[in-house]
């Protein structure tokens, strides 16, 4: 394959699957710990009515509005969790499903009612993503990547999402301490003095952010893939936590790689002729390779 | 347009279709009160994604054997043998990993569904598959259903409904004491396995109406408003029934009169709402309802004292104590009692003196537990027993010179 194909075609929703899915899996790594996977689940999927809501108040896609509707969203939805699980003394799990079914529904409700046939946001969007849409037009090659007007024809969602890596990076190497002490012992971090629950919506916050920039690229579902099924198979790998978190990386980028080409190329190795999903194609490789390690992680039993 | 709806009158097939619907919302909430009561309300969840890869493989294949794609038993079929395989994979990796169930649940639930979404793009890659009409499962859509279909699905609710009233027992007793069903003789694996069957089942045949995304929501919502009504198993195992029934019921009705819409989420709304208006105003343990009795409970315990402290003539600092007794008209807002207040006072302190003695008293045991600084010992004793206990303390009695 030449540069004059690859670059404008593959190279840019490569490096943006690549954060999506970096993003999502360095927090998952938390949820996971914290037995909070679900959550991930659940901010994935209230993600969509406040993208909905916030484009509605707005009358635009605007990146600030969206990720400010989708927090709210996201601390709306732990809000409402909470209280029907103090309030009503529910079950969290059974709190949860509760509320995010009724969140989404809403979102895809207020998504179809209203006229959003001039932009682009419709609910099979908000479920797979458009990762192959997120194109390069003004590269012409490997040489683009110097000139200076080529470079302001990126797809706006590469600097989104890279901003939010960085972020994400940041608050985790900032508050790495406090995160880490009140994951595995809340109890312990109270009594430090620590804000459990400030850290605890900290990192709901966190992931919210991570979803909402990466819900842009790849889709609701598969955001969950990347909170959960990276740092799942790096669980099993090691006991210590920097090392899961490396591990977690390295497994979110190989699912990114290793799905997109399968998406693009696979279909034309065996013979066929059109391109498959390529969020779904990394949900499914990010999934063999926690199968892999569930049958052969050199971690993979639980402590007895 | 929608009371017709409601009421079953636009025509023939909108009618089977709402009927199927009520059906499927009795049955799935009545299969997710178990589900509740065992908290592994979410294992739905993951069920309900995994479906999507069944419903596109059995497409693919029925298409390559030269039948119609959009059978719909067949679609039901492969969907069943995808959903058991998700299960199969929450339980192994809960089971035989150190990953929790929460964990599993996302995994299987993300990996399948972008699984399935891969083989939706190859049946829209494939000639006959550009109307295939697949991702009405997503979301759910009554708008041209068969007949037959109306009709598979409404038996298969119906069946369901059965199944949970042969095997309710076992069910009950594994969800609230596994441990006391073993030792009764049930078989807990099977038991879970039926469990999630029936689940699995109303997962199915729910796919179509209300769509793979959101079914979970009617497993779910219905029992956890049910369970605000009252505090009985088998009661709130048939109200979630009468709930998801009549969320399905309106849902329905309202999908027919906007055909554009999907069903899905306008069952899912009507059911968060029958959940609201449960959580805020039901009878049992609604919140309103909570909240007048912790209103009256605290009223009670402040008059009462209160009014201790009037009998033994000790001064009231609580600014709540007085503004109660005031309302009352037993006190004044210096805190001196009314003749009412006198009175009242001087009858508390009687009870609570009766108290005292019968608390001293192990044959009254029984009966002085029920002691919590409000209840009347009227409401406790006979008069024989209070008469009894009053000559234990005696009446006021005269100086002795």
């Amino acid at each position: 394959m030449s540069g004059s194909e690859f670059v404008p075609l593959s190279l840019t929703p490569l490096i943006i699957g690549c954060l999506a899915a970096v993003a999502c899996a360095l927090p998952g790594n938390f949820l996971i710990l914290r037995r909070q996977a679900l959550i991930g689940d659940a901010i994935s999927h209230v993600v969509l009515p406040g993208i909905v809501v916030a484009f509605l108040l707005t009358g635009a896609i605007s990146a600030t509005a969206m990720m400010l509707g989708a927090a709210v969203a996201a601390v709306t939805a732990v809000a409402m969790i909470e209280g029907i699980r103090c309030f009503g003394r529910i079950e969290a799990g059974a709190a949860m499903g509760v509320v995010f079914t009724a969140m989404f529904a809403g979102g895809v409700l207020l998504l179809e009612l209203s006229d959003t046939s001039g932009v682009h946001l419709d609910v099979e969007h908000a479920l797979y993503g458009n990762l192959e849409s997120l194109i390069w037009l003004d590269a012409t090659g490997w040489g683009s990547l110097l000139e200076i007007d080529a470079l302001k024809g990126l797809p706006p969602e590469l600097f989104r999402i890279a901003a939010v890596v960085v972020i994400i990076i940041t608050l985790l190497a900032v508050f790495w301490r406090p995160l880490a002490i009140s994951t595995f012992d809340e109890g312990f971090a109270a009594t430090l003095g620590l804000p459990v629950t400030v850290i605890s919506l900290g990192l709901v916050i966190a992931s919210a952010l991570a979803a909402v920039a990466a819900f842009d690229a790849v889709g609701s579902i598969i955001v969950i893939a990347m909170f959960i099924c990276p740092p799942a198979a790096a669980h099993l790998m090691t006991n210590r936590l920097g090392a899961q978190i490396a591990w977690s990386v390295g497994f979110a980028l190989a699912s990114a790689i290793v799905g997109f080409v399968l998406a693009g190329y696979g279909p034309l190795w065996i013979g066929g002729t059109d391109a498959v999903s390529a969020a779904g194609m990394i949900a499914t490789v990010s999934g063999v390779i926690l199968a892999i390690t569930a049958v052969a992680g050199p971690r993979r039993r639980a402590v007895t | 347009m929608f009371l017709e709806a409601l009421f079953f009158q636009l025509g023939y097939n909108a009618t089977l279709v709402t009927f199927g619907a009520t059906l499927l919302g009795i049955a799935a909430g009545v299969t997710g009160s178990f589900l509740f009561f065992r908290k592994r309300a979410l294992v739905s969840d993951a069920i309900s994604h995994a479906t999507l890869p069944g419903v596109a493989l059995a497409f693919i294949v029925m298409v390559t054997l030269g039948f119609d794609g959009r059978n719909l038993p067949g679609l039901l079929l492969g969907s069943a043998i995808s959903a058991a395989l998700g299960l199969f994979a929450v339980q192994w990796l809960s089971s035989r990993t150190r990953l929790t169930e929460d964990a599993a649940i996302g995994a299987v639930l993300s990996v399948f569904f972008g699984f399935g979404i891969v083989l939706l793009t190859v049946i829209q890659t494939m000639s006959s598959g550009r109307q295939a009409g697949l991702e009405g499962f997503l979301l759910g859509s009554t708008a041209g259903m068969l007949y037959a279909d109306a009709l598979l699905i409404a038996g298969g609710g119906a069946l369901a409904l059965i199944l949970v009233a042969i095997f309710r027992r076992p069910m009950m007793m594994a969800s609230f004491d596994p441990e006391f069903a073993r030792s009764s003789g049930i078989n807990l694996d099977r038991t879970d396995l039926i469990m999630m069957g029936l689940v699995m089942g109303v997962t199915v045949i729910g796919l179509k109406i209300v769509g793979l995304i959101l079914i979970v929501a009617l497993l779910i919502i219905p029992p956890v408003a049910a369970r605000f009504w009252s505090d009985r198993a088998d009661r709130v195992v048939v109200i979630a029934g009468g709930l998801g029934g009549l969320s399905a019921w309106i849902g329905a009705s309202a999908s027919a009169v906007a055909p554009n819409l999907p069903t899905g989420p306008i069952i899912v709304l009507t059911a968060f709402a029958i959940f609201t208006a449960s959580m805020l105003f039901a009878p049992a343990r609604g919140l309103l309802i909570s909240a007048i009795h912790h209103r009256n409970f605290q009223r009670g315990v402040h008059i009462r004292q209160g009014l201790v402290s009037l009998a033994q003539g000790q001064p009231i600092y609580e600014p709540m104590t007085i503004r109660l007794l005031r309302a009352e008209g037993l006190a004044r807002a210096d805190g001196v009692p009314t003749p009412d207040g006198v009175a009242r006072a001087s009858r508390v302190l009687r009870d609570e003196k009766r108290w005292e003695t019968a608390r001293s008293d192990p044959a009254l045991e029984m009966a002085a537990a029920r002691y919590d600084g409000l209840t009347q010992i009227e409401d406790v004793l006979t008069p024989d027993q209070i008469a009894e206990l009053d000559t234990r303390i005696g009446g006021p009695r005269g100086v002795t010179p």
